[in-house]
């Protein structure tokens, strides 16, 4: 049965952004755990590890998030023998895709600091992990704050392509209200503010950070 | 585990996904070039148009790059026919992808004639060139030089988001692979052989955009 598109359905989708939020946020934190991995794998002194870390980047860049997904929720599942949530299988392709990502935005920004400083570390009788963390890390966190940010836009957007699996968000949500209105123009482009609602702050955001941390280097 | 991998139902299907692999690469290739149109010609409007062509530039440019391609590909393909303009799914999935790859081009090519310095456009102009003439003989070339990394790779991620148009039944890789799945329901090898296809497609997009590099901006 068709309805009229009316407020309430405006209403349903910003309740379904929370699944967006929810999602991104799982990937933002899992990715962020696989990230900084691989951007430490990255700038090894240890060349195997260096290898590894870099043929995962190009694997996972290298494979579309769509095929990720399929692969997640409908792959893993029939060779596994169980069945997967959508959430599960949304979290774990989001958190293995955002970390490729966030590890090589991460690797550049701890190359971006000088060498002097690493043997200066090194100098100091430091072991790799403590120049990592007591005098790489602090000073390329700085740096990386605008890019990370700029990922998150990112990341948010790719959240869309969880509605694939049937992960119900935004997108999902606004398919499923056009199946019921019959107005995929206005149902799509509500979606579509929305999503610009919550990734423009973020974008000017990030060109701030990228000012105001650039002067004060 | 008790599963026995059978990848010889997906070689049946060959001449199908040779097919869905053409029409990536064909998509993919119609995109980079009205990607590229868009981009140039948006860049120039950005950093030399006038002030309200500025403005709808920057716009158009924002928006795009803050809503997702999935969300923009349903607008164009389920939400224009309300407007009274219909389109077959290939040449809603080429609209959609060539206005999105023209956003995120005129962002980088942007930056690239914003670090050509002053000093050689004024060169350009002192020696009696006009406008177009600068541009083209003078601002284009190391432009895109400068950017030229940070472009390839953008087109190289369009060519892995072409699998996004399978959504609105565009018969591209992706589509032929749901299609082989539910014909022959091996889930997992089919999206394991297709994914394999798309590492082949970047790296093989990767070596042809070094040749490129290495052809036009290395011997000057």
């Amino acid at each position: 049965m068709i309805r009229e598109f009316a407020l309430i359905d405006v209403y349903y989708l910003l309740l379904a952004t929370r699944w967006t939020i929810g999602l991104t946020a799982l990937a933002f934190v899992g990715g962020g755990i696989v990230g900084v991995l691989i951007a430490t794998l990255r700038v090894s002194p240890f060349a195997p590890l260096r290898v590894i870390g870099a043929g995962y980047v190009n694997i996972i860049q290298g494979i579309p998030l769509l095929a990720w997904l399929f692969v997640f929720f409908f792959g893993i599942p029939i060779v596994a023998g169980v069945q997967v949530s959508p959430w599960i299988a949304a979290t774990v392709a989001f958190s293995i895709y955002a970390g490729a990502f966030l590890g090589e935005i991460w690797r550049g920004c701890l190359q971006s600091i000088p060498r002097q400083q690493w043997e200066g570390g090194a100098a100091l009788g430091l072991s790799f992990a403590e120049q990592l963390r007591h005098i790489i890390v602090p000073q390329a966190v700085r740096v990386a704050i605008p890019p990370t940010v700029g990922f998150l836009v990112q990341l948010i957007k790719n959240t869309s392509l969880g509605a694939v699996i049937g992960f119900i968000e935004l997108t999902r949500e606004g398919q499923l209200t056009n199946a019921a209105t019959y107005r995929p123009f206005t149902v799509f482009i509500v979606v579509a503010a929305i999503y610009f609602a919550m990734c423009f702050p973020l974008t000017q955001w990030s060109r701030r950070l990228e000012r105001t941390l650039h002067v004060a280097r | 585990m008790g599963y026995n991998f059978n990848f010889r139902d997906i070689w049946a299907q060959t001449d199908f996904i040779v097919g869905g692999v053409i029409v990536t690469l064909w998509l993919s290739a119609v995109t980079m070039v009205t990607g590229l149109i868009i981009g140039l010609a948006g860049a120039a409007a950005l950093v030399y148009g006038p002030r309200w062509l500025r403005v709808v530039t920057a716009s158009y440019v924002e928006i795009i790059r803050n809503t997702p391609l999935i969300v923009q590909l349903f607008i164009v393909f389920f939400g224009l026919p309300s407007a009274g303009i219909r389109l077959d799914a290939t040449t809603a999935a080429v609209i959609a992808l060539g206005v999105n790859l023209g956003a995120y081009s005129i962002e980088i090519l942007r930056a690239g004639l914003e670090a050509i310095p002053r000093a050689q456009i004024e060169a350009g102009h002192s020696l009696g060139l006009s406008g177009p003439q600068v541009f083209r003989h003078i601002v284009l070339f190391p432009a895109v030089k400068i950017v030229y990394p940070a472009l390839s790779s953008q087109f190289v991620l369009l060519m892995l988001a072409t699998s996004v148009v399978s959504q609105i039944s565009t018969p591209d890789l992706f589509h032929v692979a749901s299609i082989i799945q539910s014909r022959t329901f091996r889930d997992f090898e089919i999206y394991v052989v297709i994914a394999v296809i798309y590492l082949a497609l970047a790296l093989g997009f990767k070596l042809i955009f070094a040749g490129i590099h290495q052809l036009a901006f290395r011997r000057r």
